[in-house]
């Protein structure tokens, strides 16, 4: 028989029952979605993570040091040239830093420790500048109160959580459930403080010959306008070191904030240096290759390992163990295949004598069933499809309700990819033809002068 | 398989026999059968009830295979063919009608017919145009779209034959046609297997219990009992029918 006639007559049939066999469908239908539901769900949780430890900056930064602050350790620890011919960590070097393959962006840390006034009241604290890339892959910055810097260059910060409570006089008793964040903000977005800073300035080429210091340090302020709050750590990476008030990072270059790297360089009288440069890489695969290439070039280097690889082998079983549990209902609903198609055959078992005396092959016959339970798979598996999609959405709609009552940010802890559509109506169809081996086999082989004796 | 040397020859059976074995008991449904039919012949197949008459039909039809013996139908002995050559065999070489009319009660009067050409692989626009025919041919030109329930039992026996017919087969095989039906109606309908005999040269194998109409219509009539031929006569009476009917 030929393809159409065969598909033709198995859409007939499973018209004829149809309540029956959408009854089986369903049931197939059920199984994909369980199955599509649980490794959306799989799928959706392993990206959130490693969207959260890139974002995190953990494994795909690179912080390059000048190794010239070593100088004064005797023993050479590390390959490479001595620390005092080792190249001065400037602006130049920046650049180089960011030409090299693999690197998206490198920027000055920088970093002071300094005095902020808030309704005239001082408070001490570390101040970082942040580049303007962080608003899209530092997920602190993600889910903060207000807002992230206007532009590049303004006169504005973003306070750490710790800080915003120090400024309104908040002592987070241990134990007890903190503030609530957004309640934190509120008093203080739209104020201003005042920051303190020393600027160190270059002085005349005259003084500089009558030797001494090159510079000179002079004591300024800035007003800064506080536009966010953020929950989170911007700077899990930096320990101690953390900053609790972040500038934006062309702000912060542009103040010439005397660092202190400047002073532990006192003959040095060229552009200024930095004491360190983040080296942010397009992939955390790629980090150990731009490490060596910094190490080359003079500089220190160091990285987080990549630990997204444990992580990658950990949802990997995850999805299995998933997978089958999301197998179990296929499973079931493929015995009910067998039963839907055993029992047409008993019901169809006249109609099948006629088509075989009037000429239909055993292979006819055969391929008649198993387009029934093709069908049947395919409905199924696209219905079920559309079903788990369904059930992924409501799962992470609900999610994001939990997660905003208890002030998180939203999250996508569900995905499902065109492969997983792909797979499961394949699945499905796999699952189906397989069931409906044995019915089809029964058929085929049914004794035509049997089914058509006289009841 | 060459049947030239017997070419007016269409059916041969050489002691053939079906045997069923129930539990102790061994029935012999064909005990033994030696018939020869030419091509173009009409036997009726004549015996009591339980005599063999369907099993003998069954074997001459390729959907049972004999216990021992052979059956020879055009040069073909069915024993040797496999079950996708046999399937071949029927649908080609052979049109069944039965006393239950057997069509599928799901499809149209068309799709009916329709369905032995789906099996031969017919092109889709052709085989309408000949099912439309075929069923024109047996008065039901009008009825097409009708399910097999809306129609009369001889209109249903009709459609049956016109099934049977198209895939052109040589060989009719009739299984109490007209048991179904009364008797104005069974005549119609033995009229036209009559008619499908004397144009189309169709050889016809009729089983029936109905003495009267085997006289009238069959060139030849069998008896059976017992599984066994016991009687194998000419018909005076059809031969001086001259030309058929119709
Ligand atoms: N599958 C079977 N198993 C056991 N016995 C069978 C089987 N098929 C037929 N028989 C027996 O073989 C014998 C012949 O049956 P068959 O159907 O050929 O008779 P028949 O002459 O066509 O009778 P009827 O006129 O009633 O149709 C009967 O005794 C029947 O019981
Ligand atoms: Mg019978």
């Amino acid at each position: 028989m030929k393809l159409y006639d065969v598909t033709d007559l198995a859409v007939r049939n499973l018209r004829e029952s149809a309540f029956r066999n959408s009854l089986t469908t369903i049931g197939i239908a059920v199984g994909v979605a369980s199955l599509v539901a649980m490794l959306s769900l799989g799928i959706g949780l392993q990206q959130l993570a490693s969207r959260r430890l890139q974002k995190s900056g953990l494994f795909d930064t690179v912080v390059a040091t000048s190794r010239r602050d070593l100088r004064n350790f005797r023993e050479q620890r590390e390959d490479g040239p001595p620390p005092a011919n080792s190249p001065a960590l400037d602006e130049g070097a920046r650049q180089k830093i960011e030409h090299l393959p693999g690197v998206v962006e490198a920027y000055p840390d920088i970093r002071f420790v300094t005095e902020v006034r808030f309704e005239d009241k001082p408070h001490l604290t570390m101040v970082a500048g942040v580049p303007f890339s962080a608003k899209n892959n530092n997920d602190a910055f993600d889910g903060m109160q207000g807002s992230f810097f206007s532009s590049e260059a303004v006169p504005e910060v973003i306070l750490q959580r710790s800080f915003a409570e120090e400024l309104l006089g908040i002592t987070p008793k241990p134990g007890a459930d903190s503030t609530n964040i957004a309640e934190l903000a509120k008093p203080l977005l739209g104020k201003e403080l005042t920051m303190r800073y020393a600027e160190r300035t270059e002085l005349p080429s005259s003084v500089e010959a009558a030797g001494g210091a090159a510079y000179s340090v002079v004591s300024r302020q800035q007003v800064l306008k506080i536009v966010g709050v953020t929950d989170l750590d911007p700077e899990s990476m930096r320990g101690a070191a953390r900053a609790r008030v972040f500038l934006p990072l062309k702000l912060a270059q542009s103040l010439h904030v005397m660092q202190p790297s400047d002073t532990r360089d006192p003959s040095f009288s060229g552009a200024p240096t930095y004491p360190s440069i983040s080296v942010r890489v397009k992939d955390p695969n790629q980090v150990p290759a731009v490490e060596d290439e910094i190490k080359k070039m003079g500089f220190g280097a160091f990285s987080i390992v990549d630990a997204t690889r444990s992580m990658r082998q950990f949802f990997a079983v995850l999805d299995v163990f998933l997978g089958i549990f999301g197998s179990l209902a296929l499973a079931v609903a493929s015995i009910g295949i067998v039963n839907t198609l055993v029992m047409a055959i008993l019901e169809r078992r006249r109609e099948i004598g006629i088509m075989k005396a009037l000429g239909a092959s055993d292979s006819d016959v055969r391929g008649l069933f198993f387009a029934e339970a093709g069908a049947m798979g395919l409905i199924g598996g696209a219905v079920g499809v559309a079903l788990g999609w369904t059930i992924g959405r409501i799962i992470n709609f609900g999610t994001n309700i939990y997660l905003e009552r208890q002030h998180f940010p939203p999250a996508q802890i569900w995905s499902v990819p065109a492969w997983l559509v792909l797979g499961a109506i394949g699945f499905s169809i796999v699952v189906s033809l397989l069931s409906g081996l044995y019915p089809a086999a029964r058929a085929a082989r049914l004794d035509p002068v049997q089914a058509l004796r006289y009841e | 398989m060459d049947g030239s040397s017997q070419s007016s020859l269409a059916i041969r059976t050489e002691n053939v026999c079906r045997h069923y074995q129930m539990g102790q008991a061994l029935v012999r449904a064909v005990d033994g059968i030696s018939i020869d039919i030419r091509a173009g012949e009409f036997v009726a197949l004549l015996g009591a009830s339980g005599s063999g008459k369907s099993s003998l039909l069954n074997l001459v039809a390729g959907l049972d295979r004999p216990t021992s013996g052979a059956v020879i139908v055009q040069g073909n002995n069915l024993a040797a063919l496999s079950r996708e050559e046999l399937a071949k065999y029927r649908l080609h070489a052979v049109g069944m009608v039965f006393q239950s009319f057997n069509l599928i009660p799901s499809m149209t009067l068309l799709e009916n017919v329709e369905l032995p050409m789906r099996f031969a692989e017919v092109d889709r626009h052709e085989r309408e145009e000949l099912a439309r025919q075929s069923l024109a041919r047996v008065g039901l030109g009008e009825r097409l779209a009708h399910r097999p329930m809306e129609l009369s039992g001889g209109e249903q026996q009709r459609a049956s034959l016109a099934r049977a017919l198209i895939n052109r087969p040589k060989l009719l095989l009739a299984d109490e046609p007209t048991g179904n039906l009364d008797s104005r109606t069974g005549s119609e309908i033995m009229e036209l297997i009559h008619s499908f005999n004397q144009s189309l040269g169709m050889t016809v194998l009729m089983v029936t219990h109905e003495q009267a109409l085997a006289e009238k219509y069959a060139g030849r009539m069998a008896h059976l009992a017992d599984g066994k031929l016991i009687d194998d006569l000419p018909n005076a009476s059809a031969s001086a029918r001259p030309g058929g009917a119709l």
